[in-house]
């Protein structure tokens, strides 16, 4: 496919998908807690602004609804109510001690490679303009779940997961131009409930184990010894 | 359809209800109240089913067969006996002071809210609300896991949250891919997530991308089912909640959730002519029996033994499911209610059992027959009904499934076998000492309302013995459904 040869908008929508998953590394690499929460906001604000885009270069208005939609929850609320949590929390400052991060990042593009092979099949069948960033949708949401797996804060491990979200989402609007209107309606009431539950169980975190890391949490296994072993890390 | 409206807003309703009065005294009497009357709604649901036939709501929202009907009437049965035993249990908890009034209130709106999540997976007609409602089922009993407060329960909440909540954003993903596949086949993309149009489209379906997104759906439901190797959350979710949950949770959200995945499966199968989807769910399903079986043995707190003793049972049914034909699915279904019954049963009897004991540690629990003999019994009778013993229902569906794989799958009837004799051998060498033994000093009884028990009891040894004509149709019309022959 030859770049130049799409539309302006088209190929304002690549370049937008690329920023998108620009900020998933730069969630991978930053280790201090406000920067985090405020890279993700930006990748809500990119994803709303791809969404637009999209509406706009195919003529699908439904779309703009969803932008509008993302650009409240993911760039706005979420990112808001976790960063008041930090503050109520008292955890501003705080800094994360990165194992790896070299390894981490490599890691990190030797996914994205593979979003693009597993996309292969999906893309062969789409006559989309945008089905070459399914993979960075795909991408999105494994390069989430390995921010997830190498954090031990819970509030970065939360962040992940909200990641993982929006990577769904843009699988979804560049896959298919956006699920049903209904359907979307539901997983933005999911993910924001789930936004504040997951402030719920800071508190409750704090309170019981006093700290904010998961690793702590490691009473549950299957036998009792009285050596702590560490606690396995399941995707 | 009133009926059907009916069945979702009154737990909708008892939200609110819950979060108002939730923290009085009578509140447990308010839960059965709703709970009884969402089951009357239920079966007068199931008999407008049965009597007319698959239907389909105006607007299409909801579709109600014979397959999902009677897990409606199933989930809001087993709804109701959890919730008489959980009005005398809680009471029981709040006089411990383990819990304070503002998280009685928040136990008893999400009791409620779980079962409209549960009610609106089973009968939506939508995949992506499907995905929606068994979302909101994990965020609705996520608080309650951690009710208790204690480092474990915490614990057991947060790897509950992370690994159900990424474990089913896989089987998002797979919706996605899904409704991009029937995007390109039905005209109107409204109507391109509903399951009933993709069913009767699905031989035009794109392979290549059915069978990825079956993969991803695998992936996701496979998490909330418990299959091996996604099972680490459902353990320590089960054993560190109030029982009451446990039995709820293990009882029917398993269900809802291989329900799910069955549901996906009839629409792969029909774009893939070739047994795929089948081939995986009987891996994945062998591999979650025999390893459970194994792990019932190593387990030192009752409530986590009976946990992994669902995940058991869950594989054996996701087997089935796989395996296919109308045996084979009839087993599967007939095994879905009989483990409903007897796992909430059982928890029922557990929850006593720790109560009276004042630990839910299998080392401190003795002698439960000299000090409360309805509970040791019960908890007897239960643990012999899960293990396969005959006369009751579990003998029945576990021989069904057996036999179907004796016809298709010769070779695979020996491990299916030793499987069960592990899994049996893991539940009694801990069960014995607990219900006989020397009863400890400190022991107390505690009242303890065995209704419950003995109904679900009862009803699975009805089910063992003769399975009543109306039911059996009933199993033969999901099972025409699914698998596309009748096993009568």
């Amino acid at each position: 496919m030859d770049l130049t040869q799409l539309g302006l908008f088209d190929q304002a929508v690549l370049l937008f998908a690329a920023f998108v998953l620009f900020t998933s590394f730069v969630m991978l690499a930053q280790a201090r807690i406000v920067p985090l929460i405020h890279t993700f906001a930006w990748q809500g604000a990119l994803l709303a602004v791809t969404t637009a885009l999209v509406a706009y270069a195919t003529r699908h208005p439904h779309l703009y609804l969803s932008a509008g939609i993302t650009l409240i929850l993911k760039a706005a609320l979420i990112p808001w109510l976790l960063h008041r949590l930090t503050v109520r929390l008292g955890i501003q400052r705080e800094v994360e001690a990165l194992a790896y991060p070299t390894l981490v990042l490599i890691a990190g593009g030797a996914l994205v490679i593979f979003s693009y092979y597993v996309a292969l099949p999906i893309v062969q069948l789409s006559a989309m303009v945008t089905r070459n960033t399914i993979a960075a949708g795909i991408a999105i949401v494994l390069l989430g779940m390995l921010l997830m797996i190498v954090r031990k804060k819970a509030i970065s491990q939360v962040i992940g997961f909200m990641s993982i979200e929006n990577g769904l989402f843009f699988a979804a609007v560049v896959s298919t131009y956006g699920m049903p209107m209904v359907v979307e309606l539901g997983i933005a009431f999911d993910v924001l409930v789930a936004a504040v539950l997951f402030g719920v169980f800071f508190f409750q975190m704090r309170a019981s184990i006093d700290s904010l890391d998961v690793d702590r949490l490691n009473r549950l296994r299957e036998v009792d010894e009285p050596a702590p072993a560490p606690e396995e890390t399941a995707p | 359809m009133t009926a059907l409206w009916l069945t979702l807003l009154i737990p909708l309703l008892g939200i609110a209800v819950g979060a108002l009065i939730g923290q009085r005294r009578h509140a447990g009497w308010v839960n059965v109240a709703l709970t009884a009357a969402t089951l009357a709604a239920a079966l007068w649901l199931a008999y407008t089913v049965l009597d007319r036939g698959p239907q389909l709501s105006p607007g299409k929202m909801f579709y109600i067969d014979a397959f999902n009907v009677y897990l409606v009437a199933l989930t809001a049965f087993v709804g109701l006996t959890t919730a008489i035993f959980s009005r005398t249990y809680m009471l029981h908890e709040v006089e411990r002071r383990r819990l304070g009034k503002r998280r009685m209130r928040l136990y008893h709106s999400m009791y409620q809210g779980f079962m409209f999540a549960m009610f609106a997976a089973l009968t939506t007609n939508n995949v992506g609300i499907l995905w929606v409602a068994m979302e909101g089922a994990t965020l609705a009993t996520v608080l309650l896991v951690s009710l208790y407060r204690t480092p474990e329960a915490i614990e057991a909440a947060w790897k509950y949250f992370i690994l159900c909540g990424v474990g089913i954003a896989q089987a998002l993903f797979g919706t996605v891919l899904l409704y991009f596949a029937a995007e390109r086949v039905i005209p109107n993309p409204d109507d391109a997530l509903l399951w009933n149009v993709l069913y009767a489209a699905a031989s035009q379906l794109e392979p290549t991308v059915l069978t990825l997104a079956f993969v991803f759906l695998l992936v996701g439901y496979g998490t909330k089912v418990g299959l091996v190797p996604l099972h680490n959350w459902l353990p320590d979710a089960h054993s560190e909640g109030p029982t009451p949950m446990s039995a709820i949770l293990s009882g029917l959200l398993l269900n809802v959730a291989l329900y799910a995945l069955v549901r996906m499966k009839m629409i792969v199968d029909g774009s893939l002519h070739s047994h795929l989807a089948g081939y995986l769910m009987m891996g994945f399903g062998m591999l979650s029996f025999l390893v459970a079986g194994l792990f019932l043995h190593r387990q030192r707190d009752i409530k986590r033994m009976f946990s992994y003793s669902s995940i058991e049972h869950m594989g054996l049914m996701t087997f089935a499911f796989g395996l296919g034909g109308a045996l084979a699915t009839f087993g599967a279904l007939l095994h879905m209610t009989v483990h409903s019954l007897t796992k909430s049963a059982i928890f029922v009897t557990v929850g006593h059992a720790a109560q009276i004991a004042g630990t839910q540690s299998i080392e401190k629990i003795r002698g439960l027959i000299r000090t409360q003999p309805a509970v040791g019994w019960g908890l007897l009778i239960g643990a012999v009904a899960i293990a396969g013993f005959p006369p009751f229902g579990v003998f029945t569906s576990e021989f069904l499934v057996l036999t179907a794989t004796m016809k298709s799958w010769p070779w695979l009837t020996p491990p299916l076998l030793v499987g069960l004799a592990i899994a049996f051998a893991g539940l009694f060498r801990h069960l014995h000492p607990m219900v006989y033994g020397e009863a400890p000093a400190g022991q107390q009884r505690v009242t303890a309302n065995m209704l419950p028990v003995l109904l679900h009891l009862a009803f699975v040894l009805w089910l063992g013995l003769a399975i009543p004509a109306f039911l059996a149709d009933w199993f033969s019309q999901a099972t025409k459904l699914i698998s596309g022959s009748s096993p009568l």
